[in-house]
């Protein structure tokens, strides 16, 4: 394995990684308005797909990279569908206050 | 006649079927017809097959399987049927007395509103009877066995509105499921020593096992504990005056003729079993004795005509199993068959008193009968002198012959006979006092009503059943009078074996033969017995103004209360299980069992309602969870290394 990948060591890349997969997961526990939510899975989600392109280069290997493609597809996909329902409940609650949107449970 | 005989099986199932599905669509004289006919004719069957058996000659019995019932890898069951002398004996007495009695009780049941319903249930009396005398192994035997304890259970609770009469028939059920389970466990013995449960391949099979014999007594024991249950001995024996609640004919026919005989039955056909096993043969001679003295004391202060001949009735079975217990299985069948017939006569001639007397069954309401039902009385009398035992009636010579075979029954003998001897007073004494009140004393009957005769159809099998009450001793008598033997060797062949079997292991019970001075004295004292029995009963019952009130003072009160044996068992067996039964029921049951299975229940409520708590809405707290919960197992895993 290559633990440096033009220049940067890879245990640099990963920490920011980290740091990105933490602030996603705040804005998940902590934001309230469902479009900041949206924002922060989507950053997650992005984290995550550093970390695959990062040992895709530093072990010489393809498939991380691919998987990062099916990864975004299904983020878009999701984005799409999520921003729908968004607008959706938008429409019928005035509001995109999630601690508002609690009338579906059991 | 030997290839239709499965017919006189099923003609009873099929008259049953018949009058059970049909009870409401055909008139009673046509169901009291086809009742009848179902016995009648298995009879005549019957005696065409003895004809052709030709019994006094043939020694071999005849085999007749209908089909494979229970095939379990080598164990097999069959539907057949043995027919030998002691079957033949057997059925002849059910199907003979049997139609007896199912034509009188056309005439008794006459206006019943379940008449259908009683003669359905008394075919399958009559079936289960014969399924138990006439099967060739273990388990059709334990069917007919159970058969007639729940048709008893029928009829005694014919009546099921009176609950006097329901709980005597469930009395007498669930006495003879105590009694059943001596006869499942010996019956497993048997198999497993013998391998099989057929009569015939047990009797070889059993022969020169030498580790059987260490057994017989065990296993001996058990199947008198199952004859105790149904011929009412004691201890078991309170079901069966109790069972006087069902309707008359039922008491001649169970309670005399047939189901109570089951138990003697039972010995003779095991008699290679019982052969070997002379500490439980003198078991049961003792029971016998004891039942026998014990029944009759009871018999005397009895007010009911027929509670008086129940007691005796066990009475009389305490005697067969005292010829039982002393090895001489010929007197006890003996006894057996002149029992069916002068018992049934006398429970029929009660029928038919109290027919006369409008349902009234307490002796002292009745008196002065004699002359004015002529039939009836005369062969009652006839009945009364065969089973007190006097010369030359049927009842003289089978009792005879038991308590000499008791007398020279090893060295307790003579313990035996006193005992037995004592029982004949006390049998001649109530039965005469019964006479005199009913039908010599002062007429205390309600003068309302009209005494008359019974119809034909009754008092038809109370001359038929006279005439056998009188003859039939005659089939086996005393060196001292024309020594007929004739039972003897009739049943030579049925017992040949296992007499055989025991003279080898030496357990055969030494009878002394008699000195046929001593065997006439024996005689004539027994008569002279009966004779005292009969004069005393006069003086107290017909001269001294007939007492009917009798005062109930010290022994007395303990004998009309029939030693408070009922009570005792109430109280040391019945109160203590209620109480049992209820402390499990409202302690153990509620307190503990539905607590424990509540509160688990309960347990699942709670969690759920802590659970459900988790389960807001909120958007957040899901993906707190999530996070949560990746954050555990993170720490587990690096925890673990991975």
């Amino acid at each position: 394995m290559n633990p440096i990948i033009n220049g940067i060591p890879v245990s640099y890349i990963l920490g920011l990684a980290g740091i990105l997969f933490s602030i996603g997961v705040l804005g998940v526990l902590i934001r309230r308005n469902i479009v900041i939510i949206f924002m922060s899975v989507e950053l997650i989600l992005n984290s995550v797909n550093l970390v695959f392109v990062t040992f895709s280069k530093a072990l010489s290997h393809i498939s991380g990279e691919t998987v990062v493609f099916f990864v975004m597809a299904i983020a878009a996909a999701e984005a799409a569908v999520g921003l729908a329902l968004v607008i959706a409940i938008f429409r019928h609650k005035k509001s995109t206050n999630v601690d508002e949107l609690q009338s579906m449970k059991w | 006649m030997l290839e239709i005989f499965p017919l006189v099986v099923f003609l009873p199932l099929v008259g049953f079927l018949f009058n059970g599905f049909l009870k409401g669509r055909i008139p009673h004289r046509m169901a009291g017809a086809i009742g009848t006919l179902a016995v009648f004719i298995p009879f005549l069957i019957t005696l065409g097959a003895f004809n052709e058996f030709r019994p006094m000659e043939r020694t071999a019995p005849h085999l007749v399987s209908v089909f494979d019932w229970i095939v379990i890898g080598n164990f097999k069951s069959s539907f057949g049927f043995q027919i030998d002398q002691l079957s033949l004996y057997m059925t002849l007495i059910i199907t003979g007395i049997g139609s007896l009695i199912h034509l009188y009780s056309m005439g008794y049941m006459k206006g019943n509103t379940s008449y259908n319903r009683f003669f359905a249930y008394l075919n399958l009396f009559i079936f289960c009877m014969l399924n138990l005398v006439l099967s060739d192994n273990l388990v059709l035997t334990f069917l007919g066995w159970e058969g007639v304890g729940l048709s008893s259970y029928l009829l005694i609770g014919f009546d099921y509105d009176k609950s006097s009469a329901a709980e005597a028939g469930m009395k007498a059920f669930i006495l003879n499921r105590i009694g059943d389970v001596g006869f499942i466990l010996g019956t497993g013995f048997l198999f497993w020593f013998g391998g099989s449960l057929q009569y015939l391949e047990l009797q070889t099979n059993l022969n020169g096992l030498g580790e059987f014999a260490n057994y017989a007594n065990i296993v001996a024991l058990f199947f008198f504990v199952a004859a105790m249950g149904k011929s009412a001995q004691i201890p078991l024996y309170v079901w069966l005056p109790d069972a006087m609640a069902g309707p008359t004919p039922v008491s001649a026919l169970i309670h005399a003729a047939t189901m109570v005989t089951a138990g003697v039955f039972l010995i003779v056909r095991l008699n290679f079993v019982f052969l070997l096993a002379p500490e439980t043969s003198l078991f049961i001679a003792c029971i016998g004795a004891t039942t026998a003295l014990f029944a009759a004391t009871i018999g005397i202060l009895q007010n009911d005509i027929k509670k008086i001949l129940a007691y005796s009735t066990v009475s009389q079975l305490g005697f067969m199993f005292l010829a039982m217990g002393s090895m001489s299985y010929v007197a006890g069948l003996f006894h057996l068959m002149t029992h069916a017939f002068f018992k049934a006569l006398l429970f029929l001639g009660a029928g038919s008193v109290i027919h006369a007397l409008h349902h009234e069954q307490n002796i002292k309401n009745m008196g002065g009968l004699f002359g004015k039902i002529k039939i009836t009385s005369f062969t009652f009398l006839l009945g009364t002198l065969a089973i007190a035992g006097f010369f030359p009636f049927s009842g003289f010579f089978s009792k005879d012959l038991i308590l000499e075979k008791a007398y020279t029954y090893g060295s307790y003998g003579t313990i035996l006979w006193t005992m037995g001897i004592v029982a004949a007073f006390f049998t001649s004494f109530y039965m005469f006092r019964l006479v005199f009140v009913v039908f010599f004393g002062k007429d205390n009957t309600d003068s309302h009503h009209k005494i008359h005769e019974s119809p034909w159809t009754m008092t038809f099998p109370l001359v038929v059943l006279a005439i056998g009450a009188v003859s039939v001793g005659f089939l086996q008598t005393p060196h001292f009078f024309l020594h007929i033997d004739t039972l003897e060797r009739y049943f030579a062949p049925v017992l040949s074996k296992g007499y055989e079997l025991a003279s080898l292991k030496g357990s055969l019970a030494e009878h002394k033969s008699l000195v046929h001075d001593v065997e006439l004295s024996l005689a004539a004292f027994s008569v002279a017995i009966a004779t005292i029995g009969l004069i005393l009963a006069y003086f107290l019952y017909q001269r001294k103004g007939n007492p009917i009130v009798e005062e109930h003072t010290g022994f007395r009160k303990i004998l009309f209360h029939k030693y408070y044996i009922d009570e005792i068992y109430d109280f040391v067996i019945v109160r203590p299980f209620l109480f049992l039964s209820k402390g499990i029921a409202f302690f153990f049951d509620t307190k503990i069992l539905d607590r424990f299975f509540l509160n688990i229940g309960l347990s699942f409520g709670v969690i759920a309602g802590g659970l459900r708590r988790l389960q807001s809405g909120f958007i957040g707290d899901y993906a707190l969870y999530v996070v949560i919960g990746t954050f555990c197992i993170l720490v587990y895993l690096l925890a673990r290394g991975v």
